[in-house]
Parts: structure tokens; sequence; C-alpha cells
């Protein structure tokens, strides 16, 4: 079988900084990552291949140092790894990264097989928006699952599969088709480490580059910013609260007179506390 | 409810008037405010309420109608979810009935909620960020071509009456402002909790518009074979808890996790963390507060071991009283805390713990007034 993977090379937010006086985002030195997310959707398509059989393909959009992305991905054990770039995607929103994404895996279908199965993380940690799996399924008209925490069955002959979706307050079995597209949970499984063969392969592994014309994109105005509906028209730090926090005096004291201190304040703050929390707790 | 109180219009029109473009004429009669009513397993999700309560307040800055749009099965829960549209200041409710919109599928859901936008053309569609909402509106948008902002923290009419809505970015540490300029509806999703719950009136009944939805069963692919409920005990409603404790890396080690949940179980609360717990395995993701995790609207929220990043403020900054308890003073915690205390949040729990043990004693808390 074949199984796509999109990724996403995005900045480690965690170690993100606004610039207090600006309040620009400081990206220098911001080292970037494969959306954590997307190790889960990479960890489980390799899974399904190992048992199955088949290719993995990972594909990532993004500027050409994404291609590191990529080879990272290759280490784990994807079989092989295309790149879309293109100054034309720039500015894209979820609907046109969608559009862009779809038209690539159109065209990794003519050159290496129909995939049967998409996965995509969740979301990503820099947008998260979890809108462009939902997207690519529909331009792909692919059966959409998303959220899903595990894969139950495939069953290649009859291009069945059963996997159990996370939904509010509890998990929903379901039952579907081949080709679908899955949007993996996190915390699903665990991910391996590469071997040292598949190192090897991905350092001498030829990336395959496409630009939007080689991915078979016709109509370039549905990229980038042109394609995009939604617009971000102001970008701006949270206003701070006027009042700092009232500060517990805690020199010199005991612990449990601070402690003290504090619950009088609550209470203070908010009496109708009291009452409730007495009736609630198992004090 | 309902008030027609509108704010002061913002500064500049940032929307439409920005671009000195008309909106195309095939999108000039879209108009009203709706929001999807999330109905799984016969319940309402509370989000449908609390955007409803957002959509009533677009909607007269509008001067337009908010309608609820409710997709499910004939019977008494989607019955019951209409009265409660209505209860929560709905104008009208589009209401499609079918068997086959038992069980939520994307399928079925998409093509019954497309098919009411092309048919009854509204301006603002509102979905709450659940996993049911964040699927359907991802194909609904998707399939209508138009644009969709996840996971917003605040909504708005600009003065040309274009939707303004803002949502972190950059991981939480910004806000930024999205429109969708020239196509419409225009989309957007908010969290559980991030809105205010609005006061439920007695309004009764209100306008309900039928459509039909035509699909066979057999035009589904997927079909859900069963579910698997989370049980109450573990999978605490976090969101929604009244008192909320949860720390950060400052209780340095996942064996102090226990110091958190004996201080939750003492004041009857639920307990969660900041992300960097989770990243380290100590917690499980769907414990986590903040802008990935979950937001909450506690009562009470008690902060241990927490610096307080946008990330996580954001998703507690609705709560009733913050305390934070920090070893660092100069933590961003303590710039949105209501009350603060520098202390070690292990030395400190226990303690505190003893003294809500002592003081809500049965009998305690009238003796102890003043």
């Amino acid at each position: 079988m074949h199984i796509v993977v999109c990724i996403k090379q995005v900045p480690d937010s965690a170690q993100i900084r606004v610039h207090p006086v600006t309040n620009t985002i400081m990206r220098q030195g911001v080292p970037t990552i494969i959306n954590p997310y997307d190790l889960f959707a990479l960890e489980e398509a390799l899974k399904v291949r190992d048992h199955h059989g088949g290719e993995v393909t990972v594909l990532t959009m993004g500027p050409p140092m994404a291609e590191e992305a990529l080879r990272k991905a290759l280490t784990y054990g994807a079989d092989r790894a295309v790149l879309l770039t293109d100054r034309h995607f720039a500015g894209s929103d979820t609907l046109a990264t969608s559009f862009a994404l779809s038209q690539a895996i159109a065209q990794i279908g003519n050159s290496f097989g129909t995939p049967d199965i998409v996965f995509t993380g969740k979301q990503t940690i820099d947008g998260d928006t979890a809108q462009v799996g939902p997207g690519i399924a529909k331009r792909l008209n692919l059966v959409q699952l998303t959220y899903v925490a595990k894969i139950t069955s495939i069953d290649l002959s009859a291009r069945a599969i059963t996997v159990e979706r996370r939904s509010e307050g509890g998990t929903h079995v379901l039952k579907s088709k081949l080709p679908c597209l899955i949007t993996m949970l996190e915390g699903t499984t665990v991910i391996r480490r590469g071997s040292l063969d598949d190192a090897l392969r991905a350092a001498r592994s030829e990336i395959v580059k496409w630009s939007a014309v080689e991915a078979g994109i016709e109509d370039i105005t549905k990229c980038g910013l042109r394609g995009s509906p939604t617009v971000v028209k102001r970008v701006f730090a949270p206003t701070p609260r006027e009042q700092k926090a009232v500060q517990i005096d805690t020199t010199e004291k005991r612990v449990r007179d601070i402690a003290d201190e504090l619950v009088a304040s609550i209470f203070t703050h908010q009496p109708a506390l009291q009452h409730e929390l007495s009736s609630a707790g198992s004090a | 409810m309902g008030t027609r109180k509108t704010k002061a219009p913002p500064p500049a029109a940032l929307g439409r008037a920005s671009t000195k473009k008309d909106l195309p004429d095939h999108f000039k009669n879209y108009r009203h405010v709706w929001v999807f009513i999330e109905l799984e397993r016969g319940q309402v999700h509370p989000v449908s309420f609390e955007l409803l309560g957002e959509g009533r307040r677009l909607a007269d800055q509008l001067g337009v109608q908010l309608a609820g749009v409710i997709l499910g099965p004939p019977g008494d829960s989607t019955r019951h979810a209409v009265a409660e549209a209505f209860a929560y200041d709905a104008d009208l409710v589009y209401l499609v009935e079918k068997p086959l919109l038992t069980d939520y599928r994307n399928e079925s859901f998409t093509k019954a909620l497309t098919d009411l936008v092309n048919t009854y053309k509204p301006e603002i569609l509102l979905l709450g960020a659940t996993t049911l909402g964040r699927d359907l509106a991802g194909s609904v948008a998707t399939t209508l071509l138009t644009g969709l902002t996840a996971d917003c923290t605040g909504l708005d009419v600009d003065a040309d009456g274009s939707l303004a809505a803002t949502r972190p970015t950059f991981g939480g540490s910004l806000l930024c402002t999205i429109y969708t300029l020239n196509c419409r509806p225009q989309m957007a999703t908010v969290r559980p909790r991030v809105m205010r719950m609005p006061q439920r009136s007695n309004k009764p009944v209100g306008r309900v518009i039928r459509h039909d939805l035509r699909m066979l069963e057999d035009e589904i692919v997927t079909k859900v074979v069963g579910f698997l409920s989370d049980g109450q005990s573990e999978n605490a409603n976090l969101a929604y808890a009244d008192v909320v404790v949860a720390g950060g890396l400052g209780l340095g080690a996942a064996d102090n996790l226990q110091l958190l949940k004996n201080l939750a179980q003492t004041i009857g609360g639920d307990y969660g963390c900041s992300r960097p717990l989770v990243q380290k395995g100590w917690m499980a993701a769907d414990r986590q507060i903040g802008q990935t995790g979950k937001t909450i609207r506690p009562k009470l929220y008690i902060a241990a071991g927490i610096s307080g990043a946008v990330q996580h403020r954001v998703g507690v900054e609705g709560a009733d009283l913050i305390v934070a308890i920090n070893t660092d003073p100069n933590a961003p915690i303590f710039d949105f805390a209501n009350i603060g205390v520098v202390a070690d949040a292990v030395s400190f729990l226990p303690a505190l713990t003893e003294v809500f043990i002592r003081r809500l004693a049965p009998g305690n808390h009238i003796r102890l007034v003043n």
C-alpha cells in the first residue's frame, strides 16, 4: 500500500520570545522542528507500512529549508520525501494550504502510486487550527477520520478500516473505507528511534522538489495570499491587567501562617467560596 | 439578554473598508448570524449556548437575526435542543431532522450544513472548537471555499460590518485579528469556556425553518459501530469545574503531583497542569490548561509553580479569582493573578491543604467568619 504523511516544519514554540518593546516575534536563533503532532502521524504510517507492506511518502510545503524536516522524517524510516516549495505559496492560509497539498498529493499519486491513506497530525503547534487535514480530505474526496487514537484494523482486500476516534467524553469506534485521510491524535504511540541504516539512507536520499507547476497546479491564483480568503490585519500583545496580584507578605513567617493568610484573603475576595468549598470538598 | 447595546466602534475599520473593494455581488445578500448547535448523544454541548451569547451580541450590532442550526434525529433530544436554542435567545432555528443524523458523521453533517448555508445564506457562521466542531468546520469551509478562523478568543463587528475574529498566534505569545474579506459566510470556531455562559431566558418558542437532507444511509461510507464512554471519574470535566488547581514545572518532580491532587480533593476541585508537564509526560494531555489545552472559568483557580506564559494565561483569564504560588517574584503569572504568594509550591501546598481542612471542617466556617 502507499501512504502519504503530511508534515510541517515549525519553530519550536517553547523557545519563541516576544520582544518586550516592539511586540514582535524574535525569530533569530529559534530552532525549527517537525511539528510534534506530525510525528505521531508518521509513526502510525510506518507501523501500518511495516505490517501491510508498501511505501511511506512524506510531504511538506514550505521554504527550501524545510528540506531538513523531510530528511529527519527519512531517518525515522520514511521511503520517500517530497518538498513543495514555491514563492507563490507565501502567505497561504489553511484553505490555500490544503489546496496546494491536495494537488501535490494527486501528483504523488500520478508519479508513485495512488495513496491508500493520507496521514496528518491533529494540528500544528504554530497555527493550531486543525483545518488543513479536513481541507485536504474534502478536496481529494477522501473519507475523513480526525482525532484518531487507534487504528484497530485494516483489511486491504475489503478496503476496510476500523478506527477509534476521540470525541467529547469518549471514543467512537468507526468503520470506514480506504482511501481515507486520518488526522492522528498525540500520545497514541511510542515514536521509534530510526535505525542506523535509515539515518545513512536519509543522508544520501534525493529529496523530490516540486514547484507549483511541477506539482500540477495550473491555477496559481488559488495559492498563497491570493488564494487565501482570510487576512491577518493586526498582530498585538495582550493588554496587561491593570492591577498586579495582591502579594501575601511572606517575610520571616512560618509556612502555615502564610497559608492561613492566603486562605483568609481568598475568602475576603470571594466570600461565597467559603460555603461552596466546605460543601464540595472532602475535608 | 438581547439588549441593543452597541460597543464603541473600533478605532479604524480594518476590514472591508481597508481594501476599498466591494464584496462580490453574489455575496451581498448573505445576512444574519448562525450558530451551529452541537448535539451529540442527545445532549447539547454547552459551548453552543456560549456561542449563542456571542452570536446575540454580533447580531444586535449588525441589526440582523440570530439563528441556531440543529441537525439531529427525529425525537425528544432534537426537540429539546430547539427549545434550548430559543431559551438562549435565538430568533429562529434551522432544523434538519433525519434518522441518519443520529450520530455525527462528517459526510452527512457537512452536506446538511453546506446545503443550509447555500440555501439561506448567513453572513457569519460560528461553531464550537470541539472535536466535532473542528471536524465539521474544516470540511464545510473547504466545500464553500470560504475563510475559517479557528479557536477565536474575541469576536467583534467592525465599523463596516466585517467580522473581526481575534485569536492567539505564535504559540499564544501574541494575538492577531483575522478577517474573511471577499467570501461568505465568515466562519469561526471558539473553544468551550472561552466565552461567558449567557443567561437562560424563558422564551419558549420562535420560528423553526425545516430543511430536508437528500442523502441515503448507503451514501455514507463511515459507520459508527460503538462508543466507549470515558466515564465520569478519571476524565472529569475540567473545563467546567468550579474550582481548579494546577501545577507547573515549579513542582519539581512528578511525585509532587500528589500534593496538587490532595489540595484539589480537599476543596472539591479538579486538577490540571501547564503545557511543560504534559510534554514531560507527567500528566495526560487532556488535563493541560492553556491555549492548546483546556480553557477554564472556575470561581477559584490556584496555580502552583506555573510561570504564566501567555499561552497559559489565555486559558485561565476567565477565572473569578486567580491565586498564584511561585518562587520567582517576577514571574508573569503575578501580572494577571489576583492574589500572589512568593513561595515554593512543594512546601507550600501541604500547608495550604492543612489550613483548608481546618477551616472547611463542618461547623468551623460559622465560627471562623470574621
